[in-house]
């Protein structure tokens, strides 16, 4: 029976950091945010709305168009006893951080025999349609699981949002949040309550036993709507949302596909050296006897992400390519079938709120 | 070139760019133009200079806000409105949108949707021009913004180490996205004179003087093509609309009361206008087929962006190798 004591509480995904971020920064003195445009009438999109009326110009500012030297910065007042909160409107921006990250972050702790750690959190939003093109609508997250030292989130429910992003500022390492544009308005419940400790656990998001879905940020959406409509076709999908990309939750994926013996994995990343790569690989190396079939990945093809709208139809992975893909495994021939899940027109928005530019 | 016909000619590079900005934030609305735009409306008076004062054989590299570089560099008009279509006939066939500009015949290397991205990348420019021994400049247009990423000065400094023929070009409209200056450099930093003690020869402009430009600009590009090394200008100037996209945004309030409107009033077109209207004569009968013919060229130009086709998917998938 539903508890109704409950009252539901919606929020936007976007709204939903926000609010994590003030109970963040409220409960812990030492937590600072910064970046480019966090106090600005645009708040980063509505994220960072608020924060400096609260908690004052020396908790929270602006900085100069100096990624590099300002990720250094972080690292230097975390290990000094601050927690940093970073953010950058796109995560191609902070590319010119690699260093600070990489060599200063990622090692601090491990370098000098544990004597600092450095308690960061970064949120880099991930940009996508509406001619974002090359260079603003980057998925670069294996590159960040590719570094030891690091952790990587990436959400997709506003609930989920809010609690990873106290469970990555309460982290004593250094983490990166990835947040997808496409993201910012979708609402759901979110608890009021901060929670804590969930870096690291998947989360099954549709359960099923003929093939599991294992998929990430924005694409769990994408997963998700494909797995509600195999399930009319009599296809019963489970559908993992990772929700951290690193440490993965290898225990939830290898219990998954013991019980359907088939696995997609699904990434909006390039296919080669992909995270999905990786998780055939390792199931593969370490489950072979558990799958029935091949194992699949879908991900972005290893081009760069082009402007125009043209070139971008039908360049993403979409339910309909998720759905075609899993009918395939099952040994149907889907075309049929798949009639009744269209591509989303126009292709390069999210939705009827988005009217660009970005 | 008298002054007289070099006003002229001034006007009319002005107007020029700024009928083509107008034009993109008229059709903006209609939903065909599928990527971010960020336009000059307003700083049009170094780009025109320096259309007057480049040579063909001159190379230029530019920001995210880099229509009226492209334009002044000689870049083609109906190929970059193309481009901001997403249509194959666009200057990068589609794939670089509003934001990735390049008219290689044109010496127009390429502009960069990430701050600071093509600042060293102009500096090679100048490398190639020494090292082949062309007495030709290679021209960086930066934003204020641009000059606090750390690879600004690593440029610089690249550039005064091996005296290269580098002109940068600073607009300073004093804001980065929402953000003032004073929120992101020190109060009274001249970004001249830190461009100076980098070694670089350094000149402060009046960015909505026109005439002004030119003579820097020129004087700052034959330095340089002559082997008197790099050459830093920046220029004074202003924003009139939103920092992406197609609207005014002043309601915002992130400006200062009054802030937008001081510009206004120094518009870079109407300053000059002023000014000719001293001496000439009857400069509105002038200005008419000026503005006639634009609007022609520009009508042209959309029209042809509008009707040429998307490029497709099995496109999308090539020359990701030369
Ligand atoms: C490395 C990087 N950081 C941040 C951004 C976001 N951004 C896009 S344009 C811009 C403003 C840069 O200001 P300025 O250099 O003064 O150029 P303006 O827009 O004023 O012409 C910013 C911060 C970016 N594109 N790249
Ligand atoms: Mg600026």
């Amino acid at each position: 029976m539903p508890d109704n004591t409950i009252a539901r509480r919606e929020l936007t995904f976007a709204q939903a950091i926000n609010e994590a971020t003030h109970q963040a920064m409220a409960a812990d003195p030492t937590v600072i945010c910064f970046g480019l445009g966090v106090t600005d009438p645009g708040a980063i999109f509505g994220t960072t709305r608020g924060l400096e009326e609260a908690f004052g110009p020396s908790r929270v500012f602006d900085m100069p168009t100096s990624e590099n030297a300002m990720t250094g910065v972080a690292v230097g007042a975390a290990i000094a006893g601050l927690k940093p909160l970073m953010t950058h409107q796109r995560l191609d921006f902070f590319l010119l951080a690699m260093d600070q990250l990489v060599n200063s972050a990622a090692k601090w702790h491990y370098m000098f025999g544990c004597q600092f750690n450095v308690p960061i959190t970064i949120r880099l939003i991930i940009g996508r349609g509406w001619g974002q093109g090359p260079t603003h609508s980057q998925n670069l997250q294996a590159w960040f699981t590719h570094i030891p030292g690091l952790k990587v989130v990436m959400p997709t429910t506003p609930a989920d949002a809010k609690q990873l992003l106290l469970a990555s500022i309460d982290d004593p390492n250094p983490v990166l949040f990835l947040e997808h544009r496409w993201l910012h308005n979708l609402t759901d419940d979110v608890p009021e309550q901060p929670t804590h400790g969930l870096i690291g656990k998947a989360r099954v998001a549709r359960q099923g036993d003929d093939i599991t879905i294992v998929a990430s940020g924005y694409l769990t959406l994408e997963a998700i709507r494909a797995a509600d409509y195999l399930t009319g076709v009599g296809i019963k999908c489970d559908v993992i949302d990772l929700r951290t990309l690193s440490p993965l939750d290898w225990p939830a994926i290898f219990k998954s596909v013991h019980k359907t013996g088939r696995l997609m994995a699904v990434d909006s990343g390039a296919l080669t050296g992909s995270i999905a790569g990786e998780i055939i690989a390792r199931v593969a190396s370490e489950r072979f006897a558990d799958l029935k079939v091949a194992p699949r990945r879908l991900a972005q093809p290893d081009v760069p992400e082009p402007t125009s709208f043209g070139l971008t139809r039908g360049f993403h992975i979409r339910s309909r390519s998720i759905a075609g893909s899993a009918l395939e495994m099952m040994g149907e021939t889907g075309d049929v079938l798949l009639g009744q899940l269209p591509d989303p027109v126009p292709h390069d928005v999210p939705g009827d709120w988005f009217k660009g530019p970005f | 070139m008298t002054d007289d016909q070099l006003e002229m000619r001034l006007l009319g590079a002005m107007l020029r760019l700024r009928m083509v900005e107008e034009a993109i934030a008229a059709h903006y609305p209609e939903q065909e133009m599928r990527c971010p735009v960020h336009l000059s409306i307003g700083q049009e008076a170094p780009s025109a200079a320096f259309s007057l004062a480049v040579q063909r054989e001159d190379l230029a590299v530019s920001t995210h806000r880099g229509h009226a570089h492209y334009l002044a560099k000689g870049g083609a008009l109906g190929p970059m409105i193309a481009e901001i279509y997403g249509k194959s006939t666009g200057c990068s066939k589609g794939r670089g949108g509003s934001m990735h500009l390049a008219d290689k015949d044109a010496g127009f290397m390429g502009t960069s949707a990430i701050v600071g991205n093509s600042i060293p990348v102009g500096v090679g420019l100048g490398l190639a021009l020494q090292i082949q021994g062309r007495a030709q400049a290679s021209c960086v247009f930066i934003g204020d913004g641009a000059t606090e990423e750390g690879v600004y000065y690593e440029s610089a400094n690249f550039a005064v180490v091996k005296n290269l023929p580098v002109v940068f070009l600073c607009e300073n409209n004093r804001y980065s996205v929402y953000s003032p200056l004073s929120v992101r450099q020190p109060e009274g930093r001249s970004l001249t004179r830190v461009a100076t003690s980098l070694g670089l020869t350094s000149v402060e402009v009046d960015g909505n003087d026109a005439i002004a430009c030119y003579h820097a600009v020129d004087r700052a590009l034959q330095q340089a093509r002559g082997g008197g090394g790099p050459q830093f200008l920046e220029f004074h100037t202003f924003r009139h609309l939103e920092h992406c996209g197609p609207n005014d945004d002043d309601h915002l309030d992130y400006r200062q009361p009054g802030e937008l409107q001081s510009w206004q009033q120094r518009d870079p077109i109407d300053l000059l206008q002023a000014k000719l209207l001293l001496t000439n004569h009857d400069l509105s009968s002038e200005i008419q087929p000026i503005r006639e013919r634009i609007s022609n060229e520009i009508e042209t130009a959309f029209a042809e962006a509008a009707a040429a086709p998307f490029p497709d998917l099995e496109e999308c998938m090539r020359d990701v190798y030369a």
